[in-house]
C-alpha cells in the first residue's frame, strides 16, 4: 500500500477511521497495512488461504499478531511494541461472520438485545427491535435463528454487529452463503445503509465483482501481504505486478520490451513478439527494457467485417478464434495470435455480437488492442 | 426397606453431584474447546472409571486413604477423622468413580457450541463470564443435564467401591445397594426386592428423564 508506507505510527493513531499494520511469520504469514476513512468500504481480497479472515479477526481481537498496531479514530486496539492487546469486548467491533453465528437459542430479538449491553436494560428491547426495524426485519423478532432464511439470517447478523455502535463494522465474506438473487437485494441494501452508518468498513471476500460494486478501495491479499491497494476500477484494470494481474484475474499478460518513449504523442512504443504496439505513455521505463503487460479482456476491440471504423489502425492484431463459449448473455472468445508468437488472447463480448460477426472456431478475426488499456508493470520472469 | 440406607444414598448421590458439577464444569470446557500436551492421557485417565473393575478401584482408594499414607494422614490432620469407613471418604470415592460420568457428556455439551458462536459473544461485548452464563450454558445444557442425572443415578446404584472403602455401617456407609446384597445375606427376599424394584424405577426415571429433557431443550430453544 503505496499511501500507507510513509505513516509514522503516531501520526496515524492520530487520524480517523481505521489504521493498522500487522505482520508476523508463523504460524500464518501476514505483512500487510490497512487503511478505511470513516463512511468509507475498503475490500480485502485474495484467494483462500491469503490470510483474509485472519487480518480481519485481528482486526476484531479475535486474534493476536505477532508484530503491528492497530488504531481506530486514535485509539490503539493493539500495539505489539507496547504489549498492548484489547480484548473484543473492549473494541467495539462490529463483526458479521460468515456462517453469522447467531445465538441458536434466542430469539432475533435477543440476539440484537445480546450486544445492547452498554445500555440500560429497560432500553434494549425496543432499541432491538428498532435495529431489526432497519435491516428489514419488522415483525419477525420472536423467531430464532433456526426458523429465518439465510438471507434473514444475515440481517439479524449485521443488525446484531451495529448494536454496539461499533468505531469499525466487518463482514467475513457475508454473502457467500446465501443463493444469488437475495445476495444482490444484500448488496444492494448495504450500499445503501453504509452511507447511514458514516464508519469504516471491511469487507472480506473473494469475489472480485462483489468487491468493484461495493468497495472505495480495495486490498488485493496474497499469502498475508497486502500487493495492492485502490480504486477497484484500477486495481483490476492496473495491477503493480503480475502476480496481481494474476490474482485479478486479467488472463492477457505478456513479456514485452520497451522500444521507445514519445511523450509528445502520449505513448511507449512496446515491443510484442514481431509486433510494436503503441501503450499508454509511461516514462519509467526505459527504452530496451523487458516488461511484463496486461490488457483488461474489455479493451480488446472486435473489428466488424462488414462495416470498418476509425479505431481498426489502434495496434491492428490478426488472430483466430480458438474457443469460444456462450454464457447466457455473454460470449467469452479466445483467439490465438498467428504462428510462430502464437498467443492466447481473452475477451468477452454480448452474444448476439459474436453471432452477428460470424464468430466460431476456426475462424480469422481482427482486434485492436486499445493503446490507453494497454498497462506496462515490472518485468515477471514467470511470464511467457 | 430401610430408610436409613435409602436417604443416606440420596445424601451420598447428592453430595457426589453437587460437589463434581463445578469440577466437571471446567474440565469438560477445557477439553472441549482447547488442546494440549498430553490431553488424551488426560481423556483415557478421566474415562478409566468406566472399565476400571469397582472392586479394583476400591483396593486403590482403600490403599490410599489408609492413614499410613499421605492422604490418609493428611485428612487427618485436618479433619481430625479418618477416609476409611467413613461417608467422607465414601463420597470422595464416589466423587473420583463417577468422574466420567459427569465429564463426558458435558464436554459433548460443550463441544456442540461452536467457536464462531462464543467470538459472536465477545464481539457483541459480553464478558467472558455473562458469555458462560448466556450462551454457552444454554447451548450446552443438554449434555449437562445428562450428566448430573447420570452421576446422581449412578451414585445411588453403587456397590462395589461402596464395599470396598465404606464397608456396611448402618447410617455411616451403608448404603441402598449394599442393604440389598445385606438382605439377601440374610434370607431376607421380600426386603430386597421392594428395595430392588424402589432402585429399577428411580433408574428408569432418571434415563426417560435424561432423554425427554434434553430432546425437549433441543427443539425448545433451537
Amino acid at each position: 500500500m503505496a499511501s500507507a508506507a510513509g505513516w509514522g505510527k503516531d501520526v496515524a493513531e492520530g487520524g480517523e477511521g481505521l489504521r493498522a499494520q500487522l505482520n508476523q511469520r508463523r504460524p500464518i504469514p501476514l505483512q500487510a497495512e490497512l487503511s478505511a476513512a470513516p463512511g468509507e468500504l475498503v475490500a480485502l481480497v485474495g484467494p483462500s488461504g491469503s490470510g483474509k479472515s485472519t487480518l480481519l479477526r485481528c482486526l476484531a481481537g479475535l486474534y493476536r499478531a505477532a508484530g503491528g498496531w492497530i488504531a481506530v479514530n486514535g485509539e490503539t486496539w493493539f500495539d505489539s511494541a507496547q504489549r498492548l492487546f484489547r480484548s473484543p469486548q473492549e473494541r467495539r467491533c462490529g463483526l458479521v461472520f460468515q456462517h453469522y453465528a447467531l445465538f441458536p437459542h434466542l430469539s432475533a430479538r435477543d440476539n440484537v438485545a445480546a450486544a445492547l449491553g452498554h445500555l440500560p436494560r429497560s432500553e434494549r428491547r425496543a432499541r432491538a427491535e428498532q435495529l431489526l426495524a432497519m435491516v428489514h426485519l419488522a415483525g419477525l423478532e420472536h423467531r430464532p435463528p433456526g426458523a429465518l432464511s439465510g438471507g434473514q439470517q444475515q440481517r439479524v447478523a449485521l443488525a446484531r454487529a451495529l448494536a454496539r455502535e461499533p468505531r469499525v463494522l466487518l463482514l467475513d465474506e457475508p454473502f457467500s452463503a446465501v443463493d444469488q438473487v437475495t445476495r444482490r437485494k444484500l448488496q444492494r441494501e448495504l450500499a445503501q445503509l453504509r452511507r447511514l452508518l458514516g464508519i469504516p468498513i471491511v469487507l472480506v471476500t473473494h469475489d472480485l465483482e462483489e468487491a468493484a460494486a461495493l468497495a472505495d478501495r480495495m486490498v488485493i491479499l496474497h499469502q498475508g501481504r497486502s500487493l495492492q491497494e485502490g480504486p477497484p476500477r484500477e486495481v483490476l484494470t492496473r495491477p503493480n505486478s503480475a502476480a496481481v494481474a494474476r490474482l485479478v484475474d486479467l488472463r492477457n499478460l505478456y513479456s514485452g520490451e520497451i522500444v521507445e518513449q514519445r511523450p509528445d504523442q502520449g505513448f511507449t512504443l512496446l515491443r510484442w513478439g514481431e509486433r510494436v504496439l503503441e501503450a499508454r505513455h509511461r516514462p519509467e521505463f526505459r527504452p530496451g527494457q523487458a516488461v511484463s503487460w496486461v490488457i483488461p479482456p474489455g479493451s480488446v476491440i472486435l473489428h466488424r467485417r462488414d462495416r470498418p471504423s476509425r479505431g481498426e489502425r489502434e495496434n491492428p492484431v490478426e488472430a483466430t478464434v480458438a474457443e469460444m463459449v456462450e454464457l447466457g448473455e455473454t460470449c467469452s472468445l479466445e483467439l490465438r495470435t498467428q504462428a510462430p508468437q502464437a498467443s492466447a488472447i481473452s475477451l468477452a463480448l454480448p452474444t448476439h455480437v459474436a453471432r452477428r460477426n460470424g464468430l466460431a472456431p476456426g475462424e480469422a478475426v481482427r482486434v485492436s488492442l486499445l493503446a490507453d488499456a494497454i498497462h506496462l508493470m515490472e518485468h515477471d520472469p514467470m511470464v511467457e | 426397606m430401610d430408610w436409613q440406607a435409602f436417604s443416606l444414598s440420596l445424601e451420598l448421590a447428592a453430595w457426589t453431584t453437587l460437589v463434581l458439577l463445578p469440577l466437571a464444569l471446567l474440565a469438560a470446557r477445557a477439553l472441549a474447546w482447547h488442546r494440549f500436551p498430553g490431553q488424551s492421557l488426560v481423556q483415557a485417565l478421566i474415562a478409566l472409571p468406566l472399565l476400571l473393575p469397582p472392586t479394583v478401584l476400591g483396593f486403590y482408594l482403600l490403599s490410599a486413604f489408609g492413614s499410613g499414607t499421605w492422604l490418609g494422614r493428611a485428612y487427618e490432620a485436618v479433619f481430625g477423622g479418618s477416609l476409611v469407613f467413613t461417608f467422607e471418604g465414601l463420597l470422595l470415592a464416589s466423587i473420583i468413580f463417577n468422574i466420567p460420568f459427569a465429564v463426558q457428556p458435558m464436554q459433548r455439551g460443550f463441544e456442540a457450541v461452536s467457536r464462531e458462536v462464543r467470538e459472536a459473544a465477545w464481539c457483541s461485548g459480553m464478558s467472558a463470564w455473562k458469555t458462560f452464563l448466556r450462551i454457552e450454558l444454554p447451548l450446552a445444557w443438554p449434555g449437562i443435564l445428562s450428566a448430573l442425572v447420570l452421576t446422581f443415578a449412578h451414585t445411588l446404584g453403587e456397590f462395589g467401591v461402596v464395599l470396598m472403602v465404606g464397608g456396611n455401617i448402618p447410617g455411616e456407609t451403608r448404603t441402598i445397594a449394599i442393604a440389598i446384597y445385606d438382605r439377601v445375606q440374610a434370607f431376607d427376599e421380600p426386603a430386597a426386592a421392594i428395595m430392588a424394584a424402589t432402585l429399577l424405577g428411580f433408574s428408569l426415571a432418571a434415563i426417560a428423564l435424561v432423554h425427554g429433557l434434553s430432546g425437549r431443550v433441543g427443539q425448545g430453544r433451537g
